[in-house]
């Protein structure tokens, strides 16, 4: 017994130093002040002031942002709709293929959806016309698709995991069934919604296959100009972004872990969920 | 469902309109792209816009003469290129699963047998990578195992190696950042399947003499299954059509099917034969993700 939770203590041990380390040596080396990545040259900040020059990554993380606001929000839209279709709204036609539809984006190689909804849009411009150019708005649609399915796995656990009386009760009193998804579901599913937004949104900020197959000239997003960066070795200046990144999450992580240890605390610190 | 049924048809609209709007955006934009990639592999490809050959010719001849073609299917049989890619992505893949498995299970057991509260922030610590960049955490081992690398260095000032090694751009570092990178994938569902987990079965078998070894085998592993059978497939199935860390991490030589599709789409420009590399690493995927989806299915129930 005590020899098996040595070695399981030591695999945690080793585990968790392999997840983090490569980390916390980006981080350190965002902070050298020699380009080369070989010798320490002391503490600087000079990375960071060639980041605030540098146009290039400025206005690709700009447009990244903006694609990553607007396909978050439109996933979740749609990724809740489609989670409510999975366990709200019971059997339907063509139902299999749905549910299909949705578990296919989470394991698909980002090669073939990429280039698959390349060649939807090229085909769409030459029947339609519409889309004009490739560039934003394609990437955005990309990233709406497959991370909806994100959005409604997530929301769809939470109705499988809520008790349905109170919307059958609403029912039985006469309430609309828009309106009782609008006032009971979906304020219950809430949180839900908002686990599914940000992870659509994280989702988008790194995706690089799908939006370099789906953009346009003109159009590069963070990870394209990372990647256009960092083929040809280590860049001192990425190091610097990868530290921003690290830290935002890294203060999201903790502020939503104190909301809800508050939250927890403050139904009585009841419960273990 | 019942509301809909009583409230007739204000009640049906609402329910038409919640199937409609994802069904329809999902069958426009990732089934038809699909049914478009497998049209195109049977298409010729030509120097114009869109590259490719259409597949009916509409203007020449009145019955319209069908122009599709299987020289892309017979290419890909032809050229070794193509099936060395795919054999070398099914072993990287399958090995990398397997390297996952390996660490991915005792962190996960580790996790499930500790104290509640250390519980959430040992999975909390699984969970944080994944929400950093996926690009910037692959990069982060050219860093590493360069040749003036961390890892050289550290080796070098500790005198166990004479000179710096080459790692990077090897087959061993894509293994290590398809590891580094899925075994959250890994160690989540593993994870999920051990905590439900009923001590009282070890104990009982411990109580009756068996060994740690048999008790794990009998007993933890058979119902820790659908565990497995799903981190698995949350790896396999990304990590068999990987372009970015075989292209940042591997040799030149280091032909993974994902990364030939991009340069056959990207630098060759041959849309058809593109398509059907898609097409064929689609096939391969179709067992994994079916099971995939059942295991989703038994899920949601």
């Amino acid at each position: 017994m005590k020899t098996r939770s040595t070695f399981l203590l030591s695999t945690l041990c080793f585990g968790f130093a392999f997840l983090y380390i490569p980390i916390l040596v980006l981080v350190l080396y965002s902070f050298n002040d020699s380009p080369l990545a070989t010798v320490w040259g002391g503490f600087s900040f000079r990375w960071y002031d060639a980041l605030l020059d540098n146009k290039q990554i400025l206005n690709a993380a700009l447009l990244s942002l903006k694609i990553a606001v607007v396909s978050a929000t439109c996933a979740t839209a749609l990724g809740t709709l489609a989670g409510l279709t999975l366990n709200r709204m019971g059997r339907f036609r063509g139902r299999t293929v749905f549910t299909g539809m949705i578990a296919a984006p989470l394991v698909m190689p980002e090669v073939i959806t990429g280039l698959s909804l390349l060649l939807l849009f090229v085909s769409l411009q030459e029947l339609t016309g519409w889309p004009s150019a490739r560039g934003a708005n394609t990437i955005t649609i990309a990233h709406i698709t497959f991370s909806m399915a994100y959005v409604a796995v997530i929301v769809q656990s939470r109705l499988a995991s809520m008790d349905e009386s109170l919307e059958e009760a609403a029912m039985d009193l006469g309430g609309h069934p828009f309106a009782v998804t609008r006032d009971i579901t979906l304020p219950l599913i809430a949180p839900a919604m908002l686990s599914g937004w940000l992870l659509a949104f994280t989702l988008s900020l790194d995706d690089l296959v799908i939006a370099s197959f789906t953009s346009g000239a003109g159009a590069s997003t963070l990870p394209m100009v990372i990647f256009s960066k960092v083929r040809l070795g280590v860049t001192p200046e990425v190091n610097a972004v990868a530290t921003i990144i690290i830290g935002i999450v890294a203060l999201g992580v903790i502020l939503a872990a104190w909301l809800m240890f508050r939250q927890e605390r403050r139904r009585g610190g009841g419960g273990d969920s | 469902m019942t509301g809909a049924i009583r409230h007739g048809a204000a009640g049906r609209l609402w329910r038409t309109t919640v199937i409609t709007l994802p069904y329809a955006w999902l069958l426009l934009f990732f089934l038809v792209p699909f049914a478009i990639v497998f049209k195109i592999s049977f298409a010729d490809p030509i120097v114009a816009q869109p590259p490719f050959t259409p597949f009916f010719d509409w203007a020449e001849s009145s019955p319209r003469r069908l122009l599709a073609t299987f020289d892309n299917y017979l290419f890909l049989l032809e050229d070794k290129l193509y099936w060395v890619s795919y054999l070398r992505s099914i072993r990287i893949a399958f090995i990398s699963t397997l390297l996952c498995l390996l660490l991915g299970y005792p962190m996960a057991y580790g996790i499930a047998r500790a104290r509640p509260p250390w519980r959430s922030l040992l999975l909390m610590l699984v969970i944080l990578p994944f929400w950093t960049s996926f690009l910037l955490r692959v990069y982060a081992w050219i860093v590493m195992l360069g040749k003036h690398g961390v890892v050289n260095n550290a080796l070098l000032s500790v005198g166990f190696i004479d000179g710096p090694l080459q790692m990077l751009y090897t087959d061993a570092a894509v293994y290590l950042g398809i590891v580094y990178t899925y075994i959250p994938f890994m160690i989540l569902p593993l994870y999920a399947s051990l905590e439900k987990l009923d001590q009282n079965l070890h104990d009982a078998a411990m109580d009756l003499g068996a060994t740690p070894w048999k008790v794990f085998t009998d007993i933890t592993l058979p119902l820790s299954m659908p565990g497995v059978i799903a981190g698995s497939l949350l790896v396999f199935i990304p990590a068999l059509g990987e372009f970015v860390i075989p292209s940042l991490l591997g040799g030149i030589d280091s032909l993974m099917i994902g990364r030939t599709l991009y340069d056959e789409f990207f630098v060759n420009r041959d849309w058809p034969l593109a398509s059907a590399v898609a097409t064929v690493l689609l096939f391969i995927l179709i067992l994994p993700i079916m099971l995939f989806q059942r295991y989703q299915q038994g899920e949601e129930s």
